[in-house]
This record gives C-alpha cells, sequence and structure tokens, in this order.
C-alpha cells in the first residue's frame, strides 16, 4: 500500500478517545511532530485486537515530537526528542 | 476505563509520562531471577504464538489492559500474562474455565501430597 | 513415583516452590490444559524455553554492535536494514523491523515501551525487571535525562537525548558508541565491552580500564 505521509512530513498525532484497544498512549495525542521514517505496514491493532484479521493493514510512521512540545516544565536540551511509532490512521496533516 | 477524554490513560497500562508519587519514584534495577512458573508462562505463550495463537499481538495485550487497574497494579507481570493467556485461550475455545479450575484444584493437591516434581 | 508416569505433565526437573497465588496457579493450569488437550507438547515447551533462554545479550546484540564497531560496510547495512543485516549474521531478528539507532556524540539514544514490554529479545533475551517496571515506563520518556544519570549515564548538555516509545512491532537495538583506547581490539575482545544496558541506551558501552 501507499504511504500517505514521507519522511520530514508535519503531522498531528489525533486527539482521539477511543474505547477499544489502541496503541497511542496519552501522552502523546494532539502532540505535533515530523515524520522521522515511513515504516511497514502492520494490521490494525483496534480490530486484531478481537480476533479480527485486522485488515487492511496500515502504515506505520515513526513521529518525532520535540520534548519541550510534549512536557511544558522540560529542563533537558532544547534538541532532546521523543521517537513513537504511529499508524497512519492516527496522523493528520499539520 | 471507557473515556471521552482523548487525554486520559487509554488503560492501566498507560504509564508514559504519568506523576508518580515520591515512593513510586524509584526504578529497582535488581536483577531478578525467574520462578518456574514464569519460565512456564513465558514458555508457553511463545509456543502459543509459534501456532498461531492468539492471532495478533494485539489480542494478547488487549487481554492484559481489560484488567481492572487495581488488578493490573497488584498483579505481577507474569501474573498479568497468565491471565491474559487464560483469557483468550477461553475465548478461542482452547480452554474453558471448568477445566481450568479443576486442573487448578489438582495441581494444588499434587503439592499438598507432595507430588510435585 | 513410577519413572514412566506421563499421567500428568512435568515439566522441568526444577526443585520448585508452590505456586503462591491464584495467577500463578492459573498459569501452570493453563500450561497443563493445553498439553492435555494436544496443543502443544511438553517437549515443545521445554525446547522453547531452551531456545529463548539461549538467547543472551552477549551472544547475540554484543555480537552485532562489535561487527559494526569493526566492519563499516556492515554498520552502513545494519542502519539501513536492521532485519537484513542480523539475519546475514546467521541471527534470527525475529520482528520484521528492526531499527538500530547509532549514539553519537551529539545524540545519545534510549528506549522503552511504555505500553508494555515491547522489547528485541530476538538480540537481547527477556527483558530485565526494572525495563517493565511502572516507573522506568513512566519516568524515562518525560524526564529521561534523571533516569539516565540514575543509571550513572550522565548526559552532557550538548548531546541530545532522544527516547523510543517501542509501541508497535518494531523494535530497536541501540549502537553504543566505541569505546575510545580500543582500536586496535578484535571483534571478539569488543563484544565483551557491548552490555545489556547499552544496547537498551540506559548505559554507555564498558569502558576497556573497567573490564
Amino acid at each position: 500500500m501507499s504511504a500517505r505521509f514521507q519522511t520530514g512530513d508535519r503531522v498531528t498525532i489525533a486527539a482521539r478517545a477511543a474505547e477499544r484497544h489502541h496503541r497511542v498512549p496519552a501522552y502523546v495525542k494532539g502532540h505535533t511532530g515530523v515524520i522521522e521514517r515511513v515504516c511497514l505496514a502492520q494490521v490494525q491493532p483496534e480490530r486484531a485486537a478481537y480476533h479480527d484479521p485486522g485488515e487492511p493493514r496500515q502504515t506505520v510512521y515513526r513521529v518525532r515530537v520535540d520534548q519541550r512540545d510534549l512536557w511544558s516544565d522540560y529542563a533537558g536540551a532544547l534538541g532532546d526528542v521523543l521517537e513513537i511509532e504511529i499508524f497512519e490512521h492516527w496522523l493528520e496533516t499539520a | 476505563m471507557p473515556t471521552d477524554d482523548p487525554h486520559a490513560p487509554i488503560g492501566p497500562h498507560d504509564l508514559g509520562g504519568l506523576l508518580l508519587a515520591d515512593g513510586e519514584k524509584t526504578i529497582d534495577r535488581e536483577e531478578y531471577d525467574f520462578a518456574h512458573w514464569e519460565r512456564i508462562v513465558d514458555g508457553l505463550i511463545y509456543v502459543m504464538g509459534s501456532k498461531g495463537y492468539p492471532s495478533d499481538t494485539a489480542a494478547f495485550r488487549r487481554a492484559i489492559e481489560s484488567l481492572e487497574p487495581e488488578d493490573y497494579a497488584r498483579l505481577s507481570y507474569y501474573e498479568r500474562w497468565a491471565h491474559s493467556a487464560a483469557t483468550w485461550c477461553k475465548e478461542l475455545n482452547l480452554v474453558t474455565q471448568e477445566k481450568l479450575d479443576t486442573k487448578m484444584a489438582e495441581i494444588k493437591s499434587r503439592y499438598e501430597g507432595g507430588d510435585a516434581q | 513415583m513410577p519413572p514412566a508416569d506421563h499421567s500428568h505433565p512435568h515439566s522441568f526437573q526444577d526443585d520448585h516452590p508452590e505456586p503462591e497465588t491464584y495467577h500463578q496457579l492459573l498459569g501452570l493450569a493453563l500450561h497443563e490444559v493445553l498439553v492435555d488437550k494436544g496443543i502443544y507438547t511438553i517437549d515443545e515447551l521445554r525446547s522453547k524455553v531452551a531456545g529463548i533462554e539461549g538467547i543472551t545479550p552477549e551472544t547475540h546484540g554484543a555480537q552485532v554492535v562489535a561487527r559494526a564497531w569493526v566492519d563499516s560496510e556492515f554498520k552502513e547495512a545494519l542502519l539501513n536494514d536492521g532485519y537484513a543485516a542480523i539475519k546475514s549474521m546467521n541471527l534470527n531478528p525475529g520482528y520484521a523491523e528492526i531499527t538500530i539507532l547509532e549514539n553519537t556524540p551529539d545524540v545519545h539514544n534510549v528506549v522503552v515501551c511504555t505500553l508494555c514490554s515491547c522489547y528485541p529479545r530476538s538480540l537481547l533475551g527477556r527483558p530485565p525487571a526494572w525495563y517493565k517496571s511502572k516507573s522506568y515506563r513512566a519516568r524515562v520518556v518525560r524526564d529521561p535525562r534523571s533516569v539516565l544519570t540514575e543509571f550513572g549515564t550522565s548526559i552532557p548538555d550538548d548531546q541530545d537525548v532522544r527516547v523510543h516509545d517501542s509501541t508497535a512491532e518494531l523494535r530497536y537495538l541501540v549502537l553504543p558508541m566505541r569505546p575510545e583506547g580500543t582500536d586496535e581490539w578484535k571483534q571478539s575482545d569488543l563484544a565483551r565491552l557491548v552490555t545489556r544496558d547499552s544496547m537498551i541506551g540506559v548505559a554507555r558501552a564498558t569502558a576497556p580500564d573497567a573490564l
């Protein structure tokens, strides 16, 4: 499948509540970062968690977010970042 | 924990960035050995995985995350794994709770009878 | 007990204590019921556990790192496609995608799985208890420098810290910096400097004079 985003694109991680199983921790929801790299497509955890095949697969990206953006009181270096894998259906163009 | 708040933890397992009480902050760096039952539980998850059970890790994780927060916090790592494996094995009709109950009683009595090896 | 009694499955010869909690008992019971039902055999479990315990940071991850330190072509391939490069060493990558995180004078990488305990078991074996702990998972994404300092790894202000939260099916291995004073060392000796913690990113590789 073709990836919607490319390395370097600015993206926002969806600030969406979800009752079912998903793999987006609360602390990154709503934050904006940059695609660090495009990874393989994987089955959707929201469906695969309930014995469903989880197709179609969704591209996974590594998203780089500035620590200062995540934590208002962050005291480390300006260049400190967090990188996290996020599925395409949890990303929006920033 | 169903919630409409997108910034609420997504479950008892969602620990990233949580502000901990002073008594909880210390990272215990002790190197622990694995107990017999932990090696069994760890191994059974991987044997089952090699046979395609459950079909995706997501089901394994979901069954852990569905623990009540107090149970998630109370149970040890491999106790949570045991809970998860039993949960999806039941969902996939590989075992029944009755069979598990019977077997647990049997194992218990085996220990009490000194017949455990 | 008669030696050939297979009426109930004994798994290991270990002199193991009685299970203490409901869930410990549940785990053992589940194992025995699955064996009774023929879902897998005792031998399959035993060989799986042996396989798992045959993977150690020393025999697997450290070999990959030491090779990358002495073989620049391999290192480039490793950074480009961890899966393929690890496979080329006749090691089982274990996961579809393995990302190698290279530490440099400018960047220090550290790995966590905040939601569970995702870990490169194919290269490092089972994760240590602290990696799975609430305190590590909660704190290292928010205050990595303090956590690293607690591990004895203080990071200078001019070196950026990159925290990697492993949430999907990717796995990460940190490629620590090769310690100074090891120019003449051969690969097998270098591997002894590569600790588990240095490949998770909470430590640097062991200095040669600390061996």
